[in-house]
C-alpha cells in the first residue's frame, strides 16, 4: 500500500474544462457537486483506501523567523495571484495506476450545467518509511 | 470486552467521587488520576465478564481497586527514587470524599493556568472518565498527543492546592467548549457536557451552573432538527419544530426558571433565556423578538462582547426591521466572525437581494466550516436564481 495526497486548489492550477466559479452555479447544481464529493469520500472509506481529507479556509498568510529574541515576520493575507490550496485528501492504495484513476474520478464531480469540471488536481506520493529487507 | 454489559455513563458518574476519595486520603492528584483511569479500565475489562461479576457496589469496587493500583505506582516510584514507603496497602480510614471534593475536582482541572485545551482534555479523563484514546478520537489527535496533552496538565495543577477556592466560571468556560465544539467520535461530547454539567450542578446551586445546563438542555433538543440527512444546516427558523424534543425543552425551562428565580443573573442565565424564546415559539414566525432584543442587552451589559452584539443586531432586525438592524451592524467590526453572513442575511430581508447575492458570497469564502460554506453558498446561488428569473 502507499499513501497519495490530492491537492485541490483554489487557484494556480490550469484552468479546469468546466470552468465557472461556484457561486454562478445554481443551488441544484451545487447541491450535486457535494453529494458527489460526499459519495466519492464513502465509497473510499467502504473499499479501505481513505485516510483523510480536510478543507482549508481560505485565508493565512506566510510567516517566517526574524532571528532570536524577535517576533516573526508575516506577509499577508495571500496575494490575489498566489496559488492556494482548497483543500486535500490523503488515499491509501496499492498502486500508482489506482490513485490517478480515483483523483480523475473526483475531477468529474459535477459542476456547471450538471456537466463535469474536469478539474486539475494535484497527485502527489507520500515518502515512504524505510523498508525491512534491504537486500 | 464487555463493554457493553457495563452501563458507560453510570460507570463514568463514578469517577470524580472515586478520584476525589484517593486525594481525600492522602494521594497526590497525578498519580490518583492515573491510577483511577487504570481501575476504570479493569473494570471495563472485566464487570460482567465469567471472570469478575458486577459488583454490588461498583464505586467501593473502583475505589478499592483505584487505591491499589496508586500504592503499587506509589511504591515503584518510590523504589526508583530509593525512598521509605510511606503510604499504607490499605485505605485510611476516614472521612469520606463529599460533594465538595468532587467540586474541587472541577475547579483543578479547569484551573486557569491550564490553556483551553488541556483543561478540557483533563476535565473529560479526570471528571469525566473517559479514556485518552477516546478523547483523543473526540477531538481527532493522535493518542499519543492527547496522552501527552493531559500529562502535562496533571503536572501542571499538580502544584496546586486542592483546598484553594476555585473560580466556577473558568469550570463554566471549559464544559462551554467542550458542548460547543461537540465533535463526535465513539463519545459524544455534547452528551458528555450535558452529563458533567448535571453533575456539576448536583454539587453547588450557583444559579449559573443551572444557567448552563439550561442553555445545554435548550440548544440539544433541537438537535433532531438543525441538520439534514445529508448533514446540511438547516438554520433556525426553517427548523422542523415538531422534531424538536420538548422533554428537553421542558427540562431547560424549568431548570432556567428556578435559577433565574434566584435573582442573581449571568450570562448563561441570559443565554439560556433567549433559547427558551425561541423554544417557546410554536412557528419561527411567533417568536418574541422584542423580548429576545431585550436580552441581549442584559448579555451585552454582562459581557460586554463583540459576538453578543452582532448577534443583537441580527435580533434588532427581526424585532424592528431590517434597516434597524443593518443600522446596528454598522456600528461593529466588520472583521467580526460572521459579520459579513449576518449582514447578507439582512440585506436578504430588507429586499436588496443583490447586495446580499454577493455578500453571501464573500461570507461563504469567510466560513469557519464546511456546513456553513456549503449553507451560505447555496443562499448567494438561490438568490443569483431569482434575480435571473
Amino acid at each position: 500500500m502507499a499513501k497519495y495526497l490530492f491537492l485541490k486548489h483554489y487557484r494556480g492550477a490550469p484552468a479546469s474544462v468546466n470552468d465557472v466559479p461556484m457561486d454562478r452555479w445554481t443551488p441544484a447544481e451545487i447541491e450535486a457537486h457535494i453529494k458527489y464529493m460526499d459519495d466519492f469520500a464513502d465509497r473510499l472509506k467502504d473499499s479501505g483506501e481513505y485516510v483523510d481529507s480536510q478543507a482549508l479556509r481560505s485565508e493565512g498568510e506566510w510567516v517566517r523567523s526574524d532571528g532570536a529574541g524577535k517576533p516573526p515576520v508575516t506577509d499577508g493575507p495571500f496575494a490575489e495571484t498566489k496559488d492556494l490550496i482548497a483543500g486535500y485528501m490523503i488515499i491509501d492504495v496499492d498502486s500508482y495506476e489506482r490513485a490517478v484513476e480515483l483523483a480523475g474520478e473526483l475531477s468529474a464531480a459535477p459542476g456547471a450545467g450538471g456537466k463535469p469540471i474536469h478539474e486539475w488536481l494535484e497527485v502527489r506520493p507520500f515518502m515512504g518509511s524505510p523498508s525491512t529487507v534491504t537486500e | 470486552m464487555a463493554a457493553n454489559a457495563v452501563d458507560e455513563a453510570r460507570l463514568r458518574d463514578l469517577i470524580p467521587g472515586v478520584l476525589a476519595a484517593l486525594v481525600h486520603r492522602g494521594a497526590d492528584f497525578a498519580t490518583a488520576e492515573d491510577a483511577v483511569q487504570e481501575a476504570l479500565v479493569r473494570a471495563h475489562e472485566n464487570w460482567g465478564t465469567w471472570s469478575v461479576d458486577y459488583p454490588d457496589d461498583p464505586k467501593g469496587w473502583l475505589i478499592t481497586t483505584a487505591w491499589r493500583r496508586f500504592v503499587d505506582l506509589t511504591r515503584s516510584d518510590i523504589a526508583r527514587h530509593r525512598r521509605e514507603s510511606r503510604v499504607a496497602d490499605e485505605p485510611a480510614p476516614g472521612p469520606s470524599a463529599t460533594a465538595d471534593d468532587t467540586l474541587q475536582l472541577y475547579f483543578l482541572c479547569a484551573h486557569p493556568i491550564l490553556t483551553s485545551a488541556s483543561a478540557v482534555a483533563l476535565t473529560l479523563r479526570a471528571v469525566g472518565g473517559l479514556t485518552t484514546r477516546q478523547i483523543a478520537q473526540a477531538y481527532l489527535v493522535p493518542e499519543t498527543t492527547m496522552a501527552q496533552r493531559i500529562s502535562r496538565a496533571k503536572h501542571t495543577v499538580s502544584d496546586v492546592r486542592l483546598a484553594s477556592p476555585g473560580d466556577l466560571r473558568t469550570v463554566l468556560r471549559v464544559l462551554y467548549l467542550i458542548f460547543n465544539e461537540g465533535y463526535s467520535g465513539e463519545v459524544d461530547l455534547v452528551a458528555e457536557a450535558i452529563r458533567l454539567a448535571r453533575q456539576l450542578a448536583a454539587t453547588t446551586d450557583d444559579p449559573e451552573v443551572a444557567g448552563l445546563l439550561a442553555l445545554f438542555l435548550l440548544h440539544h433538543a433541537r438537535r433532531p432538527a438543525r441538520t439534514r440527512a445529508d448533514g446540511s444546516l438547516v438554520p433556525l427558523a426553517q427548523q422542523d419544530r415538531g422534531l424538536w424534543r420538548r422533554d428537553m425543552v421542558a427540562e431547560g425551562v424549568a431548570v432556567l426558571q428556578a435559577a433565574l428565580a434566584r435573582d442573581r443573573l449571568g450570562e448563561y442565565q441570559a443565554q439560556a433565556a433567549i433559547a427558551a424564546l425561541h423554544a417557546d415559539a410554536q412557528a419561527a414566525d411567533e417568536t418574541d423578538w422584542v423580548q429576545i432584543v431585550e436580552w441581549y442587552d442584559e448579555l451585552v451589559r454582562l459581557t460586554d462582547s463583540p459576538v453578543v452584539r452582532l448577534n443583537r443586531a441580527v435580533a434588532v432586525g427581526e424585532a424592528d426591521g431590517p434597516q434597524a438592524g443593518l443600522m446596528a451592524l454598522a456600528e461593529l467590526d466588520p472583521t467580526l466572525p460572521r459579520y459579513t453572513a449576518s449582514s447578507a442575511y439582512l440585506h436578504e430581508r430588507a429586499g436588496d437581494i443583490a447586495t446580499a447575492a454577493s455578500l453571501y458570497v464573500d461570507a461563504a469564502e469567510r466560513a469557519q466550516n464546511v456546513a456553513e460554506r456549503n449553507h451560505l453558498t447555496l443562499r448567494a446561488a438561490t438568490l443569483r436564481q431569482r434575480l435571473a428569473n
